[in-house]
């Protein structure tokens, strides 16, 4: 530690806020520096939440009414038509000619949520902020390992290409891909007939690599957050985003290893002759679903927590008031975090695990209502009495706030194993988890987003396209979503290419959403366009440090905007009343 | 638009009957209506007590969502900067932390005095009338009654048949299930490749076909009919191809059927003689109008 900064300070005698050219490919390929490697990583994130929003956009497309769309014809070309039975296709095998694909459906589905949790959510919430903000925040000069920084995101890129490879490349007799769902269940993922070819074998490694870089990534977060604070900077000072990167990076190095092991005993049952999940050996398919599982729920968290720590930020500055009872929000995301971990099976009521486990999954999930509720309560009470601007980052954790509420309240039904037998599957989750997800973790992302922007840029927004993003994504994202309980309630399955005329009506309605949302999305690249490329209009001196005056109390507001390439030669010091 | 959702939401209360094509009597059919809001009409007791018990969450959860929304709305118009130019500076007040933390306690425990029971009810299975076990295939459903020696394997009928036939094209089988009305039906699901889960809404069940386990379920449905239900667990392809299809038919009717497949009579007759009394099953009407109904037989 001491030697670290020491060999910064000897670097930047001579050296001060050497900003190398961006045109210069070296300053990103070997960045060592968490400003740069936090905007690949933002980058990265915007460029695959725009392959997992293409995705999306299909299963939307093949979804608008009943009947097949768009997913036959991408193999097996010439043998389509519903007016061949599928009776006799399937009593004879010759199914597969038969249908087209369907199954490229289900690889849609399949890395359109592994794409937007691995390659979206968590590059953009622990990459990208956790990189450009935690030193900051905490008044350091750079991350505790800028060189595992550097490969920790350059990981990425390969493990995205894997996955992308992983659709074209033969999936088995179904045809390309792995059409298995990002859960990857056994033995669905490790049968020879359906998923004998590499597709499976190159995602696996895909996420054996992403799992790789954010167990590193994890490392340095934990590292630098307990060593490299500034004098003053004491845990109960630090900024309640840093508490939830700690919180998130702590469940990322206690579940991962679970997935790769786990994902290794798929990839030796594929290719090895193991039998962990194969029954017919002596194996357990519902083992690797516990096993998936107690990586799978802290995931989600992983997924949300940076949000409840962006949130945080956001409502404090732009009520001007400092965060209500920031004890309990820290150690509410703490508790998220623990009780996280033993929650799992609540993923799986309809596995047969028998009365007693149910119930104790019930129990300890419903619990975890009790810290979310305390989160949300203490935002209110942070506006309550407050000075309320509302800005477009304002906007955005407002929206988040409600949403997240709602998706929230969904999940207390589905903690119930009773009501799961019927809701398991359905639609119904589909709503819950893109409600919490796609409503709050996304809303979070640009929440920050349009909070941190003018600091990592120097350079000013349009507020009123930042609005107008923001409605239309509102709009458009509740009509997608909200029909999808209705559907869920009427029993619609999940991962269904095609359904019955019985719900034809609201996957419209959810489609017809989708197209608003799209427009939205267009809003937010013309509103960058507008921002980078049309206008450039810089920050004013006034406003150069901080744009968003007295509310912003944390450290990255005391810099310039952009930051120097290094920040705090000096470090600074941390008073009492700098706290919040 | 022909489909408003309130009109929807009205017409979902009621089971709707059609004319089964070919057969000449009217059957009271269960599955998804177009445009419904809700839950499928029960059709068994424990699928009664769910939808009770999900009305009672839904009120909860409106409640609590509402007010939310209801305090973002008020803190947002009251401390507006225009409204309130100068902030307060509290950042603590145990009262309310306390209030926000026990009050959702107090609910949840509230919540879990239905939820428990219910979960008890599910997975207590009574004394058995009659035994089914569904075994699930990429991508069909295997039917067997092994006390009547009946095996059947259920494929749904293609666009052109059901179109035939008046049924249900994604929903409608060759063969289906076919079950007494009034009668505990013990349901074994397992699978003999990937997993699959054998579910069918109106019935309040879903249970996943794992292969190398079997599983356990039960249900009694009182009102003869045809019910619908989904594969609910991704198997691949045809994952939504291979629905379920429930005939719940008079005990009589159903001794005709397990005939006209070659079963064994006998065994199944004296496991029936003794159904336990449908114990006052939420849509409890008499049986509808038993139709004496040759098993469909599509192409």
């Amino acid at each position: 530690m001491a030697t670290n900064t020491t060999a910064h300070a000897d670097e930047h005698a001579h050296d001060h806020d050497h900003r190398p050219s961006p045109y210069d490919p070296r300053r990103w390929l070997f960045s060592t520096n968490h400003k740069d490697i936090g905007t690949m990583y933002l980058i990265f994130a915007i460029i695959a939440g725009l392959v997992g929003g293409i995705l999306s956009g299909l299963i939307r497309w093949e979804l608008a009414q009943p009947g097949i769309q768009i997913f036959w014809g991408m193999a097996e070309a010439g043998n389509l038509g519903t007016d061949k039975m599928f009776s006799v296709a399937m009593a004879d095998g010759s199914h597969k000619a038969i249908f087209g694909n369907e199954h490229s459906y289900n690889v849609m589905v399949t890395m359109h949520g592994l794409i937007m949790i691995f390659f979206m959510v968590m590059p953009a919430m622990i990459g990208g902020f956790g990189n450009w903000f935690v030193p900051l925040m905490i008044g350091a000069p750079d991350m505790a390992f800028p060189r595992m920084n550097n490969i920790s995101f350059w990981l990425l890129p390969f493990s995205f290409a894997l996955a992308t490879i992983s659709m074209l490349v033969p999936g088995g007799s179904m045809g390309a891909g792995f059409g298995g769902g990002w859960t990857l269940y056994a033995p669905l993922s490790t049968s020879q007939q359906l998923h004998g070819g590499p597709s499976m074998d190159l995602l696996i490694l895909s996420l054996h690599i992403a799992g790789v870089s954010s167990v590193l990534g994890a490392i340095n977060f934990i590292v630098t957050i307990f060593n490299m604070r500034a004098p003053g900077m004491t845990l109960h000072r630090m900024p309640l985003f840093v508490w939830s990167i700690l919180v998130t990076v702590w469940l990322l190095l206690l579940s991962l290893p679970v997935l790769a092991g786990a994902i290794t005993m798929l990839l030796t049952d594929r290719n090895f002759g193991t039998n962990f999940f194969n029954a017919a050996g002596g194996g357990d398919p519902v083992m690797y679903q516990h096993l998936f599982w107690f990586f799978g729920h802290p995931e989600v968290y992983i997924l949300i927590l940076p949000g409840f720590g962006i949130v945080s930020q956001i409502v404090s500055t732009f009520s001007k008031k400092p965060v209500f009872g920031y004890l309990g929000m820290a150690y509410a995301m703490v508790s998220i975090g623990v009780i996280g971990f033993i929650v799992w099976a609540h993923h799986m009521y309809t596995v047969g695990m028998g009365l007693e486990l149910e119930a104790y999954f019930v129990a300890a999930t419903m619990i975890i209502a009790v810290p979310t509720g305390i989160k949300i309560f203490s935002w209110i009470a942070t506006m309550w009495g407050g000075s309320i601007d509302l800005k477009v980052p304002m906007l955005w954790a407002i929206g988040f706030i409600f949403l997240f509420t709602l998706g929230g309240v969904t999940g207390v039904v589905l903690a119930n194993s009773g009501i799961d037998t019927v809701l398991h599957d359905t639609y119904y989750v589909v709503a819950h988890f893109h409600y919490v997800l796609s409503m709050g973790a996304v809303f979070a992302i640009f929440a920050g987003f349009y909070y941190w922007l003018p600091k990592m840029s120097g350079l000013k927004y349009s507020g009123f396209l930042g609005g107008l993003h923001f409605w239309i994504f509102f709009v458009g994202v509740n009509i997608i979503f909200f029909p999808q309980h209705f559907l869920g309630l009427q029993g619609m399955p999940r991962r269904y290419a095609d359904y019955p005329e019985g719900f034809a009506y609201w996957n419209y309605v959810s489609s017809v959403g989708y197209a608003i949302t799209a427009v939205g999305a267009l809003v937010f690249f013309y509103m960058l366009l507008d921002m980078f490329v049309i206008r450039r209009r810089k920050l004013s001196a006034a406003e150069n440090a901080s744009p968003w005056g007295e509310g912003a109390t944390t450290l990255e507001w005391t810099l310039s905007s952009p930051p120097p390439f290094h920040q705090f030669n000096e470090l600074p010091v941390v008073v009492e009343e700098k706290h919040h | 638009m022909k489909r408003g959702w309130i009109g929807s939401a009205l017409a979902q209360a009621l089971v709707y009957t059609f004319v089964a094509g070919g057969i000449a009597a009217a059957q009271t059919v269960t599955g998804p209506v177009d445009g419904a809001i809700g839950l499928q009409p029960a059709a068994t007791e424990i699928a009664q007590d769910i939808a009770n018990f999900h009305t009672l969450l839904l009120w909860i959860i409106t409640a609590v969502t509402l007010f939310v929304l209801a305090l973002l709305i008020y803190v947002m118009v009251r401390f507006n900067k225009s409204a309130n130019p100068t902030p307060k500076k509290f950042t603590h007040n145990l009262t309310v932390e306390v209030v926000w933390t026990v009050v959702p306690v107090l609910i949840l425990v509230g919540i879990s005095l239905f939820s428990f029971p219910l979960l008890f009810k599910q997975e207590q299975i009574p004394e058995a009338g009659l035994t089914i076990k569904a075994t699930g295939n990429a991508w069909r459903w295997d039917y067997s009654y092994p006390d009547q020696g009946v095996d059947i394997t259920s494929l749904p009928l293609n666009e052109a048949d059901a179109k035939a036939q008046n049924r249900p094209f994604r929903m409608a089988v060759d063969e289906p299930m076919y079950v007494p009305a009034g009668v505990n039906v013990r349901m074994l699901v397992t699978s003999n490749d990937v997993i699959h889960a054998f579910s069918v809404p109106s019935f309040g069940i879903k249970e996943d076909a794992v292969p190398g386990r079997i599983n356990e379920t039960w249900f009694n449905v009182p009102k003869e009919g045809i019910y619908y239900g989904f594969c609910q667990e991704l198997c691949g392809m045809l994952h939504g191809f291979m629905p379920i299809e429930v005939r719940v038919v008079s005990p009589a009717e159903f001794d005709r059927w397990i005939q006209s497949k070659g079963g064994q009579l006998a065994s199944a007759a004296t496991v029936i003689e003794a159904p336990t009394t449908p114990a006052a099953a939420p849509p409890a009407e008499p049986a509808a109008a038993p139709a004496p109904t040759a098993p469909a037989t599509p192409g």
